[in-house]
Order: C-alpha cells, then structure tokens, then sequence
C-alpha cells in the first residue's frame, strides 16, 4: 500500500481515528508520519511501558552510561556502541543496564535464555521458561491496564531472576 | 587434503538433491560458540588468538564423530585460496578479509565446518542439500556436545552461550536455507516477499550471507532472535511454516509465468541458452543470471536435455575462485571471462 500523502514511499503507518463516533483511516510512510506529528515513538509505548517496569528494579546507582570501562578486558561502552562487539564475555555483567535495551529490541524483548544448555548446568533452563511465560503474562496485564497484577508479576519475575 | 581435491566438483549441499530441491538448494545451521576465560576477539593479543586456534583445531581434528576432517589456515592462504574457501562457503567474507590466526576445520565431505578466530572463537556449521534442517540439527549438535566435553564455552545461565555480538546471544543459534526464486523476481512480487520476511523478523540475504547481494535470484532466510527461544522450535517453524509458504508463493509465481506470461518466459529461457552456448566473454554475475534462468527452465520442465547438476556444477566451477584454483594460477579479468564461457560451453554443447 502506497503513502497516501506523497503516494510514492510504501505506507508503513495506519492510523484508525474515531471522531465523534465517525471513523477515519489514514495509510502513511514513516517520512510523512513524521511531519504530520505522528511519531513511531508513540506507538512503542507499550513496549517502554515494560521494559521501564523491568528496569526499574535494582539500578545500581552512580552509572554514568558511556564512560564505564569493562575492568577485564579495557572496553568502553562508547567503543562498544561504535563497533557493535563486546570485548569479552564479562561486559555482559558489566554493561547490563546498557545492554538490556540493546538485547531486548534484537530478540523480540526476550532476556533469558531457554535454549540448550551445557551438560552439567541443567536446573536454569526450567527458571528461563517460567519466567519467559510470566512475561508474556506481564504484557498482557499491562495491555489491559491491570497494574496491581502487572507489579505482582514483576515481583515474580525479579525473584527468579 | 589440499584445496585442489575439493575444486574440481560441486559440493555435497550444492547437488541439487533433498525435499523441495527445486526451489530449496540447502539448509544449514550454524552455532556461535567462546571458550571461557579468553576475551573475545576485538580484545584479544594475537598470542590469545594463536592458543585458540591451536586448541580448536586439536579438538577438532581428534574428534571421532567427524569423517575426514582437515585444517585450512586461513591466515597464511593466498588471495585466490580465501576467495575458493568463501565460493564454496567453506569460511566467510569477514573471515577471508580479516587478519591474524584464524582458519578452518572441514569434515563430513564439506557438511560440516567449523571456522576458528572468525567474529566469535568458533562458529560450527552444518549443511545439507534441500530442506533438511531436522537433519542439520541433529548433527550440529551432537557435535556441539562432543566439543563440549572438551573445552568450557562461555556461558551464562541467565543469558545462554555469550557471543561478541548481542545479536547472537542465547543460543547462538542461525538457521538459514538458500532459495532460488527467480520466478518471484520475474513477477514483480520480491519486494513484497522481502517485506512479509521482515515482519516475520527473518533476515533475507543473498547468495554469500551477510551484507551481499541477491546474485542470480538466490536467497538466504534466516532467524533473527536467538534469545529466549528452543533451537528445535525455530527449526520446527522453518520447515513446517515458512520454507514450506515461501516455496508456495514461487511455485504460483510460476505457474502465473507458464500461463498469462508464457511469451516473456519462453523468451527469458532461450536467450539465456544461447547466451550461454555461444558467447565468448561472461562475466561471473552474468554467468549467474543466466544460469538462474536455466535452472528455472529445467524445474519447470521447459527445458529438458540438461540435468541439473551440470548446471549447480557451473555455478561453482564457473565462480572466479574456482577457475584459478583449476587453472593452478591467477587470472586476469578478461582471461577469466573467456575460461568462464569456454567450461559452460564445453558442458552445455
């Protein structure tokens, strides 16, 4: 479907308004979105809604972002953000609140591991089930704005974590 | 083994054989993979690096679940060699670009890779001819496990395997399968197909991986997340779900092209035969073109006197790297041209 504006650039926006009970569809390209004040930002708002609920427990305080340097191995954040590789596998630890972002929007907001695992470490894969499935049940929550079970869900997750 | 014992046939996964083979030309999966307490690769001394190629590389060679398996230094090869070893995917481009100890182990007739030094410490690969990433699967893993007993992976029971790339954490898992969809292209409807891939969170790259182009209508379909999902479960949706929809819509685009536009298909059809009968100079990208449109024309029957595997066979013997390495030495561009046209001729007449 073609932006209905500049009806060149593909429509990656759909905007449905309901107007005094009158209903109006309009199909845009991010570009023209933009300029009519429509922002993608806008519609993430759910997914910033939970991962500020995730991140809001144990900040460690005193992070100042970019200038932390892994002690292991001597990487900086900022070379981190301008290579896009970690220096070693400490930097995870490290640089967790920095990554959290990074690793969620690559992973489709999952954060733990339930793949396989090495012989010999078997009882965190049950862990990384549950909570991958008390998530899903977080986000359902806060779709339909139930915040009592939303933070009770949260409390679950941290304690598995 | 040298180089030269691989150079002058196709490869096992390139043989045209396996499910779907007519639209699917192989599956593989790779495992990204850190040995604990080595810093990965951007901060590592050549010393480290040196230490992690000696000690992969004597895991693997003692390893006895893999048939015939052998060491390419990648490092100290000639320019001509890396291009072969990316040719046949056997390493890739960043590993044939980059510097310092690094090569590869190769076993089970080339089903099976594994590339030392390249972004993470290792990355194993497995490879089969059409649909098979079950198969894929079950061996790359049972390697893994082997591997695994002998040295300690970085790992984290929170976050999986711990790879360089946040990309790639968790499972460290990517499955890819090439397709051939010329049909899709000739109808007008890639773009539409590249973004149903996109939504579906699937990356779509083209014939050598990462950052190449879609050469002579064949794509790579990949997995993106490999956080917080079951290796077996992205599996089990490539071959039931997507390979399965995708194939589908180039077979419709297909019949689409053998009904209302029969005309532009037949005409496509026999310019790329006589092209490739009878031209003196092609390049490696006109090469592929045409013999995209040939082996098209074969799977849907048009043509009928050449089998495919001649023409999988001239994919890769035609590529530059493999007509050095069978002429045994470098060649100009304009050389190489010529040679290109003389093996496809010689084949096809």
């Amino acid at each position: 479907m073609q932006c209905q504006n500049c009806n060149k650039e593909t429509a990656t926006i759909h905007l449905t308004e309901i107007v005094n009970g009158q209903r109006s569809e309009k199909h845009l390209c991010q570009n023209c979105a933009e300029a009519e004040g429509v922002t993608v930002k806008s519609q993430l708002s759910l997914n910033e809604l939970l991962s500020s609920l995730l991140a809001a427990q144990a900040k460690p305080g005193g992070e100042d972002g970019e200038s932390i340097v892994c002690p292991h191995c001597g990487i900086s954040l900022e070379q981190f953000r301008s290579g896009g590789r970690l220096g070693c596998p400490h930097d995870y630890e490290v640089f967790k609140q920095a990554l959290r972002p990074v690793i969620a929007a690559a992973h489709n907001e999952a954060q733990t591991h339930c793949g396989k695992t090495p012989a010999g470490i078997t009882e965190s894969v049950d862990n990384a089930l549950k909570i991958e499935q008390l998530k899903k049940q977080l986000e359902a929550a806060v779709r339909k704005e139930d915040y009592e079970t939303a933070a009770k869900l949260r409390d679950q997750i941290a304690s598995l974590q | 083994m040298k180089l030269t014992d691989l150079s002058s046939k196709v490869t096992e996964w390139f043989n045209g054989t396996g499910l779907m083979a007519d639209i699917v030309i192989s599956s593989r999966i790779r495992l990204a993979r850190n040995i604990a307490g080595f810093n990965f690769l951007t901060k590592c001394s050549n010393a480290d690096k040196l230490a992690i190629l000696n000690r992969f590389k004597t895991v693997l060679l003692n390893l006895d679940i893999l048939h015939d398996a052998a060491f390419f230094d990648v490092d100290n090869a000639a320019e001509i060699e890396r291009v072969f070893m990316v040719e046949r995917h056997l390493i890739s481009r960043h590993m044939a670009a980059a510097t310092g100890p690094r090569g590869v182990v190769v076993a089970d007739n080339e089903l099976f890779t594994a590339m030392i030094n390249e972004e993470d410490h290792l990355r194993l690969q497995t490879l089969k001819p059409g649909l098979a990433l079950t198969a894929c699967w079950q061996r790359i893993n049972e390697i893994d496990d082997a591997i695994q007993q002998k040295v300690r992976y970085a790992f984290d029971r929170r976050l999986g395997y711990l790879t360089a790339c946040p990309t790639n954490l968790g499972t460290g898992i990517r499955v890819s399968v090439m397709l051939h969809l010329p049909a899709l292209k000739m109808t007008e409807q890639l773009d539409k197909f590249i973004a149903a891939c996109r939504e579906m969170n699937l990356a779509v790259r083209g014939l050598f991986g990462e950052g190449t182009e879609a050469l002579g209508d064949f794509f790579q379909i990949s997995n993106q997340q490999t956080l917080g999902v079951r290796e077996e479960d992205i599996v089990e949706k490539f071959t039931n779900e997507i390979i399965p929809a995708i194939v589908n819509y180039e077979k419709r685009a297909r019949e689409e092209l053998f009904g209302s536009q029969n005309e532009l298909l037949e005409d496509k059809l026999a310019r790329a035969l006589a092209l490739l009968k009878h031209a003196r100079l092609i390049s490696s990208n006109e090469a592929l073109f045409l013999l995209s449109n040939l082996r098209m024309g074969v799977n849907m029957k048009r043509i009928t006197n050449i089998p495919i595997s001649t023409i999988n066979e001239l994919f890769l013997l035609t590529q530059p790297g493999h007509l050095q390495i069978n002429q045994g030495r470098c060649l100009e561009a304009r050389q190489r041209d010529l040679l290109r046209a003389a093996t496809i001729r010689t084949r096809l007449n």
